[in-house]
């Protein structure tokens, strides 16, 4: 179809200004300056109200709009015989957080994957952007009905608690109510007007539907995560809990940003690892070998999208777990130090097995093409470089040591392992676990095509000194930086870490593509040739992510300890105490399983809907014929 | 020869287990806790696997011997023979790490004991995240001062800790031996260099009953120092044990 340039230019300024407006008005509302018109609510005066309570220190005596947070007793929480209240909220929120993690994600990609098949008028972007949200349309409802659930199980179980925060965030949880119908609206629009919206100007209304989806998607997301970052880290609150009546420091607490970076990230990854398994039950399932050419290639973008953001949720999570250091040095160290440390080590672990089965994944589809022979002798060499980082990242702090091993080393400390226990060493692990995938990307990259270029020696040795040099500016930041100095550099020199690998990273990826730009393909990649156990991997892949963000939710969640909200409101429920790592563990994995469990159903929806049965002699062929006859309107 | 692609796995996994022990307890003389070589070996075998199954020619070749053993007829004897020790082996294993023993059971103590945000030492209320070192900033406006702080820190610390500390702040002192856990190691790259002096103020004012609920599972056999000391005293051993040690104290704003 002829595109009517005029028209489209003129969608592009209104998607190019929408954009402007998000990226423009963000770090302004994150200023604040735009707090007070927005979320007026008579905060002057209840400011003036609550001043004296917090200067005189007799918060309860003060005259105010609002009132201290709630003493709550024994009685204040109400049961429901055979129920343990604690474990549904629990495992509905968490169910909840997977569910809305997945249907937040899958639009940013989808987004991307449809402008990139408008850019390139290759039509298998779009279908596949159609089938990534049509996976996640199902579980948009289910994230919904888990909200309610999450909703009323508060309101029954922790009324006092609901109650002080809706005192506080009353307006924003109205204006979530409103985003909430105004997401819906985008969703729907944008699935059901796919085919209808297509061609010329109709698909850049369809894209501009999809950019205004993610927005309200992201917003919603970022009010949500302001209550449970308001009960780690309250603010605009008085130490009685009596709000000051301004909800934006509220909102904008210490811990808000840090959360709303890494959820953001971490959503993709999650998303990602989760469409990559429906591609690989997709392939696993299918017999024809234009869908497991299909599949195999769904599969292959959903784990690129997942690894692309697993590279950096590291450092949003270092930059999270710094930031909860920096505002309460009890709930740092109970994460990190304290009981929540040994769920650490079984994070490591499963962060570990992300990464082993995304190098993995990558080795195995190297056999796409013929011509990454040239690369496999050097796959040992990466694996090496990954289960060595690995060790070192999920060494414990603390070791277990049994009766004879405490004696025979005369404590508890390790001389040469020990060091291994501390974020120096853990950081410089990941940022090479984190270089050493790179590598598998780019050898799988350049599986099938031989560089042309005259200077293709310079270009490897160039890439070949700037990974050595990479790799010796890390070991430098981490060893001498992270065990010679004080805790200052040691944190600060995290950064520089992180900024060496990303200049890899990307300086490498500028030197491979002009150097391939015009290379010659000696052994085309054929979509559907790869082993089925790599799509394995894949399923490994999202069930790690599920786990780890039910273990990680708990550990945010649980490091608040006795408290609802922080230092002013204390939980006194008989369920106030910290379970026991095994209990923990045992409910995050029901958890994981139901939600696996529902997901499976969701591909299994996606599966029948495509389904088409033809009864035979079950419909009267007269009343059929007489519907068309009269053209369906009897 | 070529050896096969199985044993050839079991081989390198077979180098890694025992050069793990041989650096760790022969060649360092520090034994590797079995609980973390366990965990090592275990993704070790995962990486070693990966590497040799990442190629169809590389599956073929090791799955081929396991396959000639449960399919080929003429592997007849060899498999009964294989698929009655390997289940004994399990078995084997399983009761050896399930049977009952006199040893006393691991415990998961944890190094840092989480303080509370505020506590109540010398008659009065701190803030434990606000709490600074009052004599900290003489090393920069007064050095000799605070080298005079530093000595009598040394002494407080001769005269009250080094029993079960160490005299070179190693947790080994002549006490050491009888305690359960051993006192810190101040050495130890993981202990004081990685916390707020606020946080060792803290730790020696309230000693071992002073952790609150919050930082269990904790025991602790430490005095609580403000009984025996002032509060000066005190500062003064926190800036003696990170002159000593060489480290740091953790802090979060910049020089």
């Amino acid at each position: 179809m002829k595109l009517k340039n005029e028209n489209r230019w003129g969608l592009k300024v209104v998607d190019v200004a929408f954009l402007a407006l998000i990226f423009f008005l963000t770090p302004i509302i994150i200023s604040g300056n735009f707090s007070g018109e927005f979320f007026n609510i008579a905060a002057q005066a209840a400011e003036q109200a609550a001043e004296p309570a917090a200067e005189g220190g007799d918060a309860e005596k003060a005259t105010s709009l609002y009132g201290p947070a709630p003493k709550t007793t024994l009685a204040s929480y109400p049961t429901v015989k055979g129920v343990n209240s604690r474990i549904v909220i629990w495992l509905v929120a968490q169910l909840h957080l997977w569910f809305a993690a997945f249907v937040l994600a899958v639009p940013i990609f989808v987004f991307i994957i449809e402008a990139i098949g408008m850019r390139t008028r290759d039509r298998r972007y779009d279908n596949m952007a159609y089938e990534f949200i049509k996976v996640s349309i199902t579980a948009y409802s289910l994230t919904a009905i888990l909200g309610g659930l999450l909703l009323f199980s508060l309101v029954l179980f922790y009324p006092d608690l609901w109650s002080y925060l809706a005192t506080i965030f009353k307006d924003s949880m109205f204006w979530y109510a409103v985003l909430f119908f105004a997401e819906s609206a985008c969703l729907y629009l944008y699935y059901y007007g796919w085919h209808w919206l297509q061609g010329g100007d109709r698909k850049w209304v369809h894209l501009t539907i999809g950019l205004l989806l993610n927005a309200v998607g992201t917003m919603l997301m970022f009010l949500a995560n302001s209550w449970l970052t308001f009960m780690m880290s309250p603010e605009g609150v008085n130490a009685a809990g009596v709000f000051a009546g301004d909800i934006w420091p509220a909102i904008q607490n210490h811990l808000w940003n840090p959360i709303n970076l890494h959820r953001v990230v971490a959503n993709v990854a999650f998303g990602g690892s989760i469409v990559g398994a429906y591609a690989a039950f997709k392939f696993l399932s299918s017999s024809r070998a234009e869908d497991r050419a299909h599949y195999d290639w769904m599969g292959y973008t959903a784990n690129f999208i997942a690894i692309s953001a697993l590279l950096p949720l590291p450092f949003a999570g270092y930059y999270l777990t710094t930031e909860i250091y920096a505002f309460s040095q009890q709930m740092g160290i109970t994460l990190m130090g304290g009981i929540f440390a040994w769920l650490f080590i079984i994070q490591a672990v499963l962060i570990g097995a992300l990464f082993l089965s995304a190098n993995y994944y990558l080795w195995c589809c190297m056999g796409r093409s013929d011509g990454a022979v040239r690369y496999y002798k050097y796959i040992k060499y990466i694996a090496i470089v990954i289960v060595a980082a690995f060790l070192v990242w999920f060494t414990p702090h603390t070791l277990v040591l049994t009766n004879e091993e405490l004696k025979a080393l005369g404590g508890p400390y390790h001389k040469y392992i020990g060091p291994f226990g501390i974020m120096p060493a853990k950081n410089t692990a990941v940022n090479l676990m984190i270089l050493a995938t790179f590598v598998s990307f780019l050898f799988y990259r350049r599986a099938n095509k031989v560089a042309t270029v005259s200077w293709v020696n310079a270009g490897n040795a160039a890439q070949v000194a700037l990974f050595v040099t990479g790799v010796i500016n890390i070991f430098i930041l981490g060893v001498y930086y992270g065990y010679f100095t004080n805790t200052v550099y040691k944190i600060a020199a995290s950064i520089p870490q992180v900024c060496t690998t990303l200049v890899i990273i990307v300086i490498s990826i500028l030197i491979d593509s002009f150097m391939y730009k015009n290379a010659k393909e000696v052994a085309p990649l054929k979509w559907g040739r790869v082993p089925e156990r790599s799509q394995y991997a894949l399923f490994l892949l999202a069930v790690s992510f599920t786990w780890l963000m039910g273990l990680m939710g708990y550990i945010r969640s649980g490091i608040r300890q006795h408290w609802h909200v922080v230092d002013i409101m204390r939980d006194n429920s008989a369920d106030a105490f910290t379970p026991t790592m095994g209990f923990a563990a045992n409910v995050v994995s029901i958890g994981a399983i139901i939600f696996l469990s529902m997901v499976i159903f969701v591909f299994w929806l996606s599966q029948i809907s495509a389904n088409k049965t033809e009864p035979q002699n079950y419909w009267v062929p007269e009343a059929v014929d007489g519907i068309a006859s009269t053209g369906g309107k009897g | 020869m070529k050896i096969p692609k199985l044993l050839q796995a079991v081989i390198v996994l077979a180098i890694v287990y025992y050069g793990f022990i041989l650096v760790f307890d022969v060649i360092l003389d520090h034994v590797i806790p079995s609980s973390l070589l366990t965990m090592y070996m275990f993704f070790v075998v995962a990486g070693v696997f990966m590497v040799f199954t990442a190629t169809e020619e590389g599956t073929r070749e090791l799955v081929a011997p396991v396959k000639a053993l449960v399919e080929d007829p003429n592997k007849k004897m060899i498999r009964n023979v294989v698929f009655v020790i390997l289940p004994l082996l399990a078995g084997w294993y399983t009761f050896e790490k399930t049977r009952l023993s006199f040893e006393a059971p691991v415990e998961l103590r944890t190094i840092h004991p989480a303080p509370p945000t505020s506590m109540k030492a010398f008659g009065k209320r701190y803030n434990i995240i606000k709490l600074e070192n009052p004599l900290r900033k003489l090393e920069k406006m007064d050095l000799k001062k605070f080298k005079e702080h530093v000595t009598a820190g040394a002494k407080v610390y001769i005269q009250n800790c080094h029993f079960c500390h160490g005299d070179k702040l190693d947790g080994k002192g002549p006490y050491a031996a009888g305690l359960n856990p051993t006192p810190a190691n101040f050495q130890d790259v993981g202990t004081i260099a990685q916390l707020q002096e606020s946080y060792l103020f803290w730790r020696i004012a309230t000693g071992g009953p002073g952790p609150p609920k919050e930082a269990a599972p904790w025991i602790s056999s430490m005095p609580i120092w403000q009984d025996f000391l002032s509060e000066e005293e005190i500062w003064q051993v926190i800036l003696f044990l990170y002159d000593y040690t060489g480290y740091q104290p953790r802090s979060f704003g910049h020089e």
